[in-house]
């Protein structure tokens, strides 16, 4: 973010404002009020004070970084100075509300947000505090990075942990106390919010292993051991084997709302596995990706429906036609794009995926598929006549395809057909000339991402019981193929990690509901600069930028 | 018989015309220059041979087959390779894996195994540089890699389009040394090049290309000699 490699007083001053900036802008649409009402530790501090300062806090922590180089006591008294200066147009935005009625214009501008940016002291002194605590955020941060990474590392990851378990107290309350019943709830939670006593318990045993841990490997790689290859061996398998289990238990630790959460989440995997195949792997921009979602559901909703459209299979007899069927579709839909590359290619498969749903919406097609009304009564699936009703007992079946999909794409990635895909993605006609017959190449990446998707879809029609055009929105793609930008293009994990944070963080911050959209969109932007490989990159994008990252260094 | 018989051909592309009726023949061994300007229609000339444009008229032989048969992923199967213009590695690969994507036509591991050797021989700092990303080559480098990757699907023709392009004089040298090693150890070359002067030094014959056309077509020694050719592509007033 920051090229230039010396930081001067204007620098600071512009960053304050840049942060002061951010932080008015969220009080004034009603974000950080909204936010108020959480507190994060009982009596301490509300989530509201923690978004509030985290504009100075990370600015004052990535400007440190610049001067450190030139005076440690200057980075943090630069830090102090951004934090204060932060504090300004958040003052002047309380003595405007105080003197006049700004909520007129600014309707958010509520007396909850000026309680909560003066600490509930009155103007004077609250402006004086507000203008203190910031500054001082400002200064800690910045000292925080003046410190040996031995020390920095262990304390960011303790307020890490405790920022994690204060946004998540509500589910984590619902869950401890369902699991372990009230006397340990009461330890560690004070009504909603984290216990002050239990906060710093959290943080110093977090930070404390964490520096243990650091410390041990260290030493451990000084005296120059190694771990020998059977114990690497063992913990793999270890490491493996409680990865199972976990995922096995799931339901039962989640409990039914966050199992169905989960199950969201799978089905996007799901997709996602899918679309990283065609975009991915293959490099074939995808925008009409739901179409295959659609159909797959379209699929097994007539095919087992109970209603009037329906044809009474079951859910196991119809799942193989489903995914055939939606390959086929991958098939048919792919022949047209053959010889389309990059930007055309996105319109026009962004084009079909509009025409599929709006098939299913035209009264054309409303005798066989429904139109508007869509396909209702779809059987759950059953297993030996017991029905899968439960979002725990449906989280198995998602996960068997889950990990039948990433099985599939492993084992593909590495194959003969994984090099076609690459090559074919790097440069086409290299491609064809050194022997890859493009038109396969292509069919097959087009084919296997619908059958991942006419899978999810398939299932995600039982899962509702009923299915209607709207669902299989444009909004889809787009969410997909986010997704899997958020986790790392071509990495398996990334979809994973993509799918959680852009479709199971929401779910979980049901409360924010309203600023979802600002969420997503801020986070994609602070991603694409911070981390525009994504959170969790594939090998080859990894090396390529550590490669270049070495070249800068040692350009010869 | 030659090896290679392109026939009048004409190539466009949408409504623009490329190719104004290009004939070139190459025989077995040779090393066969193809000069001219920008634009001229020497990249579309190679493309239409390894099939990736489709001539409008007029015929292309290798071998005594019509190639206008086969798709451009199969010629490779026919012994055509291509070093493109532009070089066209992989850049996000290692170097190693580029030479294996250059044997991604075979199947017969124990001889491929023998042409790596040979590629590493000929280019030594590929094998150093084996498991370096190779979109961290320097140009000299990529362009060993691009000729190395062609040389390891065992091409009985090599086209390749101005492998000296953007290269250091030193380096250009010694990618002509290279083009004439090759040559040495059985393979036919068609060399598009800007550069007349060393392409010469290591070409049979030459054609000269303008807007499409063949102008001239002889031997090095009498396109030397030619005045125009001396005016405008040796630089001699
Ligand atoms: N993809 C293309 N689309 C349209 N015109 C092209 C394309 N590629 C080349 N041309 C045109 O065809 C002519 C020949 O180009 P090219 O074969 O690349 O020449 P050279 O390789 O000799 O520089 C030029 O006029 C060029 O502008
Ligand atoms: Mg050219």
């Amino acid at each position: 973010m920051f090229k230039k490699q010396t930081i001067v007083i204007q620098d600071i001053i512009k960053l304050g404002l840049l942060a002061g900036l951010i932080s008015l802008s969220m009080s004034v649409i009603g974000f950080i009020a909204l936010l108020g009402e959480r507190e994060l530790i009982q009596n301490v501090i509300s989530m509201g004070h923690v978004f509030l300062l985290a504009p100075p806090i990370a600015l004052a922590y990535i400007s440190a970084e610049k001067v450190l180089s030139q005076s440690k006591v200057k980075a943090t008294l630069f830090g102090l100075l951004l934090g204060i200066i932060t504090a300004l147009p958040l003052v002047i935005l309380v003595i405007l509300a105080s003197s006049f009625d700004i909520r007129q214009f600014l309707v958010n501008v509520s007396p909850e947000l000026i309680e909560l940016l003066t600490f509930g002291q009155g103007i004077f002194l609250g402006s004086v505090i507000l203008l203190l605590v910031s500054g001082v955020a400002g200064l800690l941060a910045a000292g925080l990075r003046t410190l040996p990474d031995d020390f920095r590392e262990p304390i960011i990851t303790g307020l890490a942990w405790v920022f994690l378990f204060g946004l998540f107290s509500e589910i984590l309350l619902g869950r401890l106390r369902s699991i372990f019943g009230r006397g340990l709830t009461k330890l560690i939670f004070s009504g909603k919010a984290l216990n002050p006593l239990f906060t710093v318990f959290l943080f110093i045993v977090v930070a404390a292993l964490r520096y243990w841990s650091k410390r041990r490997r260290l030493q451990a790689e000084e005296r120059g051991e190694s771990i020998s290859p059977e114990r690497q061996q063992r913990y793999q398998r270890i490491r493996i084997v409680l990865g199972v289990v976990t995922l096995l238990l799931m339901p039962l630790i989640l409990g039914t709302y966050l199992s169905e959460v989960m199950n969201n989440v799978g089905l996007y995997i799901l997709m996602g596995l899918g679309l990283n195949i065609v975009v991915g792997f293959a490099g074939l921009l995808d925008l009409g990706y739901v179409a295959f979602f659609a159909i797959g559901a379209y699929i097994m909703g007539i095919l087992t429906s109970e209603g009037q459209l329906g044809l009474g299979f079951t859910f196991w007899t119809a799942l193989p036609f489903t995914v055939i069927g939606s390959t086929l579709f991958g098939i048919i839909l792919g022949i047209p794009v053959l010889r389309m590359r990059g930007d055309y290619l996105a319109i026009v498969t962004l084009g079909f995926g509009e025409i599929i749903r709006i098939l299913a919406l035209s009264d054309m097609l409303k005798p066989f598929i429904g139109g508007a009304q869509g396909v209702l009564q779809i059987p759950k699936p059953s297993i030996f006549g017991f029905d899968l009703v439960k979002p725990e007992y449906l989280y198995y079946i998602i996960l068997i395809g889950v990990l039948l999909a990433w099985f599939i794409s492993w084992r593909l990635r590495d194959s003969r057909l994984g090099r076609q895909w690459m090559a074919m993605r790097e440069d086409e006609d290299v491609a064809e000339a050194m022997g890859i017959n493009l038109v396969n190449t292509k069919l097959l990446a087009f084919a296997t991402g619908a059958a991942f998707s006419g899978l999810s879809g398939g299932i995600f029609a039982s899962k509702l019981t009923s299915i209607f055009p709207h669902s299989f929105n444009l909004i889809v793609s787009i969410n997909v193929l986010s997704l899997i930008i958020v986790g790392g293009i071509g990495s398996l994990p990334g979809v994973v990690v993509g799918a959680l944070i852009l479709v199971g963080l929401p779910e979980l911050l049901r409360e924010f509901a309203e600023h979802r959209m600002l969420m997503y969109g801020a986070l994609l932007i602070v991603m694409m600069l911070a981390r525009p490989e994504g959170f969790w990159p594939s090998e080859t994008i990894k090396r390529e930028l550590h490669a270049h990252e070495e070249l800068e260094m040692g350009s010869d | 018989m030659a090896i290679l018989e392109v026939n009048n051909i004409h190539a466009y592309y949408g409504n623009i015309q490329a190719l104004r009726g290009i004939s070139v023949t190459v025989e077995e061994g040779e090393i066969v220059t193809l000069i001219g300007a920008n634009g001229a229609g020497k990249t579309t000339t190679l493309r239409a041979i390894s099939r990736l444009v489709n001539p409008r008229e007029g015929s292309i032989q290798f071998d005594g087959e019509d190639l206008s048969q086969f798709k451009a992923h199969e010629l490779v199967y026919k012994g055509v390779a291509m070093v493109p213009e532009g070089r066209g590695i992989f850049a996000k690969l290692t170097v190693g894996e580029n030479l294996d994507m250059g044997a991604f036509s075979r199947d017969d591991s124990a001889n491929i195994q023998e042409d790596l050797e040979r590629v590493f021989d000929l280019f030594p700092r590929l094998k150093e540089r084996r498991s370096q990303v190779a979109g961290t080559l320097s140009g000299g480098e990529q362009q060993m890699l691009a000729t190395g990757r062609a040389l390891m699907a065992n091409p009985r023709l090599l086209l390749m389009d101005e492998p000296s392009m953007g290269l250091a004089p030193v380096l250009v040298e010694s990618v002509f040394e290279t083009i004439q090693r090759i040559n040495k150890e059985g393979t036919t070359i068609l060399l598009v090049e800007q550069n007349a002067m060393m392409a010469f030094q290591v070409a049979n014959r030459g054609y000269v290309l303008q807007t499409g056309e063949i102008v001239l077509s002889d031997s090095v020694e009498n396109l030397r000699q030619n005045e125009m050719v001396q005016k405008a592509y040796l630089g001699v007033e």
